[in-house]
C-alpha cells in the first residue's frame, strides 16, 4: 500500500531540473508574502495609535458622547460592552464545558451522537455573523421575547431588542470557540490522572471535578477569555438585537438597550453629521476597542501556550 | 478567528473515555447524582446541535412568506427577485431584485480571494519551509494579532484610510468601491487561511522531506513538488474557510463598498453586498412586511452558501488526515 500512496506524491521529485534558478526567487516570494502581511499589520496598529492617543484622556474615557457625537466621551459604550460580554460569558461557559465535558470524557467517539454535536459545533463556527443577528431578532426577541410578554400580560418589554437578548445570540456565536478550547484543554491531563482517581473509587464526576478541572482550568479560562475578546468586537450580530445608536442613561436591566464600543465606531464613521469634528474620537474609540481585543487575546495566546508546552512536555 | 482552532486538521481522534468498573457497590444517592450529571452534560452538547437546527429553523420561519404567503408574493417572489435588476425596497412601488446584490457579493469575494489566496499560502510555506526558527515563532503572533482585529476596525480602516489610497492610486470615481472592499475583506480573512495551510502543511511527515532531499531536490523543489501536494487538502480545506468567511463577513462589506446597488464589470464601482443589506436595512422594516422577509431570504442564502463551502472544507480536512495517517 505504501508504494501506491507515495508514488503519485514523489513522482515529480525525478523532473526537478539539476540546476534551478527559480528557487532562490521561489523563496523570496514566499518570504515576501510574510513580509507583506507583518507589513499591513503594522501600518493598521501604526496608524491607530498614532491617531487614537492624543484622544486617551480621563475625560474621554468616563464622558457620555456631547453634540451630536462630535465631543465628549465614550463610557456608556465601555460600560455597555463590559456589561454584554459579561452575560454572554455567564450564560456561554456553564454550555461550553459541560459540552466540553461530555464530548471528551463521555461520548464514544464514534456515536452519532457525538457525530452529529462536532459537526454542529464546527459549521455553527462557520454561520456568518449576519445570520446570528437575524436568529436572535427571529428567535429571541420575536418568539422568545414576544412570547414571555403574552404570557405575563406585559405590554412590549422583552419582544423588543435588549442586552440579554445580543448577550445570548453571542453566546451562540461563541459557543465553538469554549467548547474547542475546553475540549484542548481536557486534552492535555494525562489518563493516567483518570485512571489513578478512578481506581480510587472515585465517580465519574468526582474524577472530573476534583482532578479534571482544576487541571483544564487554563485551557478552559482561553476560551472564556477569547469569547470575551470576540464577543467584544463583533458589530453583525447586535445590530438588530439590542445595540443603540445612543442612549442618555446606561443600562440597568436586561431588558434596556445598550451603547457597545464596536457600534459605536460603525455610527461615528458612517453617521457623523460632521466628519472632521468626529475623527478623534472616531480614532479614540477604535484605539480602545483594539487595546481591550488585543490585550484579551494577548492573554489568552500566552495562557495556550503554557498549556500546550506542557502537553508536548508529556508527550 | 474562530476557524482557526475548530478546524485543525491536526487533532487525533479522541480515545474511548474511561468509566468506572464498579458502580453498583455506591450508595444510591451517589449513583442518582452521577446519573442527573450524565443527563445534563448531555444536555449541554445537544446544545451546539440545538443552537444550530434552531438558526435553520427560525431564518427559514421568517423568509418562508417569500415562498408561501400571497400578500407578501405580490410584492416579493422567487421569480419578483430576478424580474428586475434593481434593489430598491424603499418606495412607492418597490422593486426587489436580488441581481446586483449577488453580483456584488461575487465581486467584493472575488477581489479578496485573488488578493488573500495567494499571500496567505505562500506566507504559510514561508512559515513551515523556509522561515529561521526565530522569525516564525515572531510571524505566528502576528497573524494571531492580525486575527484578533475586530471586523468593525477593518472596515473602519478601509473607510477612512484604504479607501483614499486607493482611489489616488486608480483614479476611481466613487472613493468606496468593490476594490477598496475586497482588500480590507482579504486582510480580515489572511488568518483564517494561513493557520489551517501552515497546519497543514506542518503535519506532513518528517519523511517527506527527507525523502526529497535526500533524491537530491532543492528546498523549494521540496516545498512545490512534494510538502504543497502533500499537504494540499488541507490547504484547499483553509481557502474553502476563508471564502466561506469573505460570503458571509459583514462589517467589512458595509463600512468600505459604498453599498450602491448597481449592475457593473469594473471593480471600482460602488457595490452592495447580500449581507450589507441585511445589516443597512433590517433595523428600519415593519416585521413581517415583503422587506423584512425577502432581508430574511437573504440570510437564508448566505447561510446556506457558507454551510455548503463548510462542509466542502470539512471533507478536505477529513482526506487530508486519511492521506497522513496512511503513510
Amino acid at each position: 500500500m505504501s508504494v501506491t500512496t507515495l508514488a503519485p506524491i514523489l513522482r515529480p521529485l525525478v523532473k526537478t531540473p539539476p540546476r534551478d534558478v527559480a528557487g532562490p526567487a521561489f523563496t523570496a516570494l514566499t518570504g515576501l508574502a510574510a513580509g507583506l502581511i507583518v507589513l499591513m499589520v503594522a501600518i493598521i496598529l501604526g496608524n491607530v495609535a498614532w491617531f487614537g492617543a492624543g484622544t486617551m484622556t480621563w475625560e474621554f474615557l468616563s464622558g457620555t458622547p456631547k453634540h451630536g457625537m462630535t465631543a465628549g466621551g465614550i463610557f456608556p459604550a465601555i460600560f455597555g460592552t463590559a456589561a454584554l460580554v459579561i452575560l454572554m460569558v455567564v450564560a456561554l461557559v456553564p454550555f461550553g464545558v459541560g459540552a466540553a465535558i461530555y464530548l471528551h470524557e463521555y461520548a464514544r467517539p464514534d456515536a452519532w451522537l457525538t457525530r452529529a454535536v462536532r459537526f454542529s459545533v464546527s459549521n455553527l463556527a462557520g454561520v456568518p455573523s449576519i445570520v446570528f443577528g437575524l436568529f436572535g431578532l427571529g428567535f429571541f426577541i420575536q418568539f422568545v421575547g414576544r412570547h414571555i410578554d403574552r404570557m405575563a400580560g406585559l405590554d412590549v418589554v422583552w419582544g423588543q431588542p435588549a442586552l440579554i437578548w445580543a448577550a445570548l445570540t453571542l453566546a451562540l456565536l461563541n459557543l465553538p470557540v469554549v467548547i474547542v478550547t475546553a475540549e484542548e484543554a481536557l486534552r492535555t491531563v494525562p489518563r493516567d490522572m483518570r485512571e489513578a482517581s478512578l481506581a480510587l473509587g472515585a465517580t465519574r464526576w468526582q474524577t472530573i471535578r476534583t482532578v479534571l478541572l482544576p487541571q483544564a482550568m487554563p485551557g478552559i479560562l482561553t476560551g472564556a477569555i477569547l469569547s470575551v475578546s470576540r464577543g467584544a468586537g463583533e458589530v453583525a450580530p447586535i445590530l438588530f438585537t439590542g445595540a443603540a445608536y445612543f442612549l442618555p442613561y446606561l443600562p440597568t436591566s436586561p431588558t434596556d438597550q445598550f451603547m457597545e464600543l464596536g457600534y459605536h465606531i460603525y455610527v461615528l464613521s458612517t453617521q457623523s453629521p460632521d466628519v472632521d469634528a468626529t475623527k478623534p474620537l472616531l480614532y479614540g474609540t477604535v484605539l480602545v476597542l483594539l487595546l481591550l481585543t488585543l490585550l484579551l487575546n494577548l492573554t489568552a495566546i500566552l495562557l495556550r501556550a503554557r498549556m500546550r508546552a506542557r502537553l508536548a512536555g508529556r508527550a | 478567528m474562530a476557524a482557526t482552532p475548530v478546524s485543525s486538521p491536526a487533532v487525533a481522534p479522541a480515545a474511548i473515555p474511561l468509566r468506572p468498573l464498579v458502580h453498583g457497590a455506591r450508595p444510591r444517592s451517589l449513583r442518582v447524582r452521577e446519573a442527573v450529571i450524565d443527563v445534563l452534560l448531555r444536555l449541554c452538547a445537544l446544545s451546539a446541535v440545538a443552537g444550530l437546527l434552531l438558526i435553520v429553523v427560525f431564518v427559514l420561519r421568517e423568509a418562508l412568506p417569500v415562498l408561501l404567503d400571497p400578500e407578501t408574493r405580490r410584492e416579493a417572489s422567487l421569480e419578483r427577485f430576478f424580474a428586475t435588476a434593481m434593489w430598491q425596497p424603499v418606495g412607492d412601488v418597490p422593486k426587489y431584485g436580488i441581481a446586483p446584490l449577488l453580483l456584488g457579493t461575487l465581486k467584493v469575494v472575488l477581489v479578496a480571494m485573488v488578493f488573500a489566496v495567494p499571500v496567505s499560502v505562500l506566507a504559510a510555506v514561508y512559515a513551515s519551509e523556509f522561515a529561521p526558527a526565530r522569525v516564525r515563532e515572531g510571524l505566528k503572533p502576528v497573524i494571531e494579532l492580525l486575527a484578533g482585529i475586530p471586523s468593525v476596525v477593518l472596515g473602519f480602516f478601509a473607510l477612512i484610510v484604504l479607501a483614499s489610497w486607493v482611489q489616488s492610486l486608480t483614479g476611481a470615481v466613487s472613493r468606496l468601491n468593490a476594490l477598496n472592499a475586497g482588500f480590507a475583506l482579504g486582510l480580515g480573512i489572511v488568518p483564517t487561511i494561513f493557520s489551517v495551510s501552515e497546519d497543514a502543511l506542518r503535519s506532513v511527515p518528517r519523511s517527506y522531506r527527507e525523502a526529497s532531499l535526500a533524491l537530491g531536490a532543492s528546498r523549494w523543489a521540496t516545498a512545490w513538488n512534494v510538502i504543497l501536494p502533500a499537504a494540499g487538502a488541507g490547504v484547499s480545506a483553509g481557502i474553502l474557510l476563508g471564502l466561506a468567511r469573505a460570503v458571509g463577513e459583514t462589517m467589512i462589506v458595509l463600512m468600505a463598498s459604498g453599498n450602491a446597488a448597481m449592475i457593473s464589470g469594473t471593480p471600482l464601482d460602488s457595490v452592495r453586498t447580500l449581507s450589507a443589506s441585511i445589516a443597512a436595512e433590517l433595523a428600519e422594516v415593519v416585521v413581517g412586511s415583503p422587506h423584512y422577509a425577502t432581508l430574511f431570504f437573504l440570510g437564508g442564502i448566505l447561510f446556506l452558501t457558507t454551510f455548503v463551502i463548510n462542509v466542502g472544507a470539512g471533507l478536505f480536512v477529513d482526506r487530508l488526515r486519511r492521506r497522513l495517517a496512511g503513510a
